[in-house]
């Protein structure tokens, strides 16, 4: 099925007598349409293919001493692996980091627009801005594209004035204030860990490793999750990044092969 | 799934919500306040999808009071009612807020009253009204129960009952419940009841 835009053309090339008729027609405008008779609901299809899954696990929680951001770092195009060296937990400014679930690219470009709007914020008002107010921008700028196909499910960690601050956000327009959050399809597995595990009076070692382990588990059960467990803290000066271990030596590290006894030996065949 | 329902006593009106937030088969949150307190003496519970419930209950709350800052005087619930009504119509046939509201209000005249509004911006004005799954099993008790001249008291244990019966034969029942009241002292949190407690943030 093709629509036709040639009554759109302004030409007049029937008169046009040098022209081969037969080009003209072949050349008119037109795009090819999905095949099918119902037609928003295979956009609606398309949509929930790139939508839900977000094919990764990121996570977030506030302890005593500030913020732990942690991501795993496997990018997929369904069940392709794209790259194993992606950098999942984006740098706001200073002060503030996002995280990456969903689109990449709508990630990005929605965090680096964020990092301007925070930064002309800063030179306006002489002050950072809250995680709030930044997660607030991000939020309605996404709840203005909403049902566009935008996919972003991130969330604004950092330290205000206030202490430290964690929201997510995310394309549907949700915005929730929370002390513990993950996000992803590895998030079920993270959370797993992260809830049994979970103390607020941990320390920052602790916490980095609490959120490491809780990366590592989730990368181990959920195929969409892989490459290296990066771990970040936030504390009154600013954010710090403390590790980026590959989940495949971090798997020999939790749990070293065992020397197992031996129940049978393969032994040359005497005779023959 | 969400849960949000509420009634009109004697001298007050109470508005009931679940406080989960829920992403598929994630609960993101289970102390999500979803019963805005609009101004000094109105209450509005809301359901819905997650963005167009915070995006639309925030703008009718600051519209209120702009009203209130140019004019002097609050609207009154009906008018409250009315104009919330009105967004919700004008949207409905553009892009519309998926949002189910339960706006309780007391007047100084009228005294408590409760208005169900949909999404499809249906207002009525009733004296119980109920969303979401829990709206089956709350409307029939409240049906049973109700009197005009219940006592907060009575309120409130009918709004246990209806949580009691929410949470044991409703499959994918939250587990925490926020009660706000709103009489002629104003409009505030009653009680919380919590069966899961999110782990407390003390000052940092």
């Amino acid at each position: 099925m093709k629509i036709d835009f040639s009554g759109l053309e302004s030409s007049a090339s029937f008169g046009g007598a040098d022209s081969d008729p037969c080009g003209s027609f072949a050349s008119t405008p037109s795009f090819q349409l999905p095949d099918t008779l119902d037609f928003d609901g295979f956009q609606k299809e398309a949509i929930q293919m790139v939508k839900p899954a977000k094919g990764t696990t990121t996570l977030a929680f506030i302890f005593k001493e500030g913020v732990i951001v942690a991501a795993d770092s496997r990018a997929s195009m369904g069940g392709y692996i794209s790259s194993q060296s992606v950098k999942k937990i984006i740098e706001i400014n200073p002060h503030m980091l996002g995280t990456m679930a969903g689109g990449a690219a709508d990630c990005q470009f929605w965090h680096r627009n964020l990092g301007i709007k925070c930064r002309l914020h800063e030179l306006a008002n002489k002050r950072r801005i809250s995680v709030t107010g930044a997660s607030k921008l991000l939020a309605n700028i996404l709840y203005s594209y909403r049902g566009m196909g935008l996919s972003v499910g991130t969330m604004i960690a950092g330290w205000d004035e206030k202490g430290p601050g964690l929201y997510y956000v995310d394309s549907e327009g949700g915005r929730l204030k929370g002390n513990r959050f993950s996000v992803g399809s590895g998030s079920p597995y993270a959370y797993g860990v992260l809830d049994s595990g979970y103390r607020y009076d941990m320390t920052i070692e602790e916490a980095a490793e609490l959120a490491r382990r809780s990366i590592y588990h989730a990368t181990f059960r959920d195929g969409a999750s892989g490459g290296t467990a990066s771990v970040y803290y936030v504390g009154p000066d600013g954010w710090k990044k403390l590790s980026g271990d590959d989940v495949g030596e971090l798997h020999y590290k939790y749990y070293p092969v065992e020397p197992a006894v031996v129940e049978q030996e393969m032994a040359e065949v005497s005779g023959a | 799934m969400e849960c949000v329902f509420g009634l009109v006593g004697k001298d007050f009106a109470l508005v009931v919500a679940d406080s989960s937030a829920v992403h598929s088969i994630l609960v993101h949150k289970s102390n999500e306040d979803k019963v805005m307190v609009l101004d000094s003496h109105k209450l509005m519970g809301a359901s819905g999808e997650a963005g167009d419930r915070g995006q639309f209950t925030e703008f009718i709350q600051k519209n209120v009071s702009l009203y209130q800052f140019r004019n002097g005087i609050p609207l009154t619930t009906a008018a409250a009612a009315n104009f919330t009504r009105g967004e919700l119509a004008t949207a409905l046939r553009k892009s519309p807020y998926m949002v189910n509201i339960v706006l309780a209000g007391y007047d100084k005249e009228t005294g408590p009253s409760l208005y169900f509004i949909d999404y499809i911006a249906t207002l009525h004005k009733v004296d119980k009204a109920a969303f979401g799954y829990g709206a089956f099993f709350s409307l029939a008790m409240m049906d049973r129960h109700y009197r005009s001249d219940m006592s907060v008291e009575e309120a409130v244990d009918l709004v246990d009952k209806c949580i009691l019966e929410i949470r044991s034969r409703l499959v994918v029942a939250p587990p925490n419940f926020v009660i706000k009241i709103v009489d002629k002292d104003g409009a505030r949190t009653h009680v919380w009841r919590e069966t899961v407690k999110e782990t407390p943030m003390s000052a940092a």
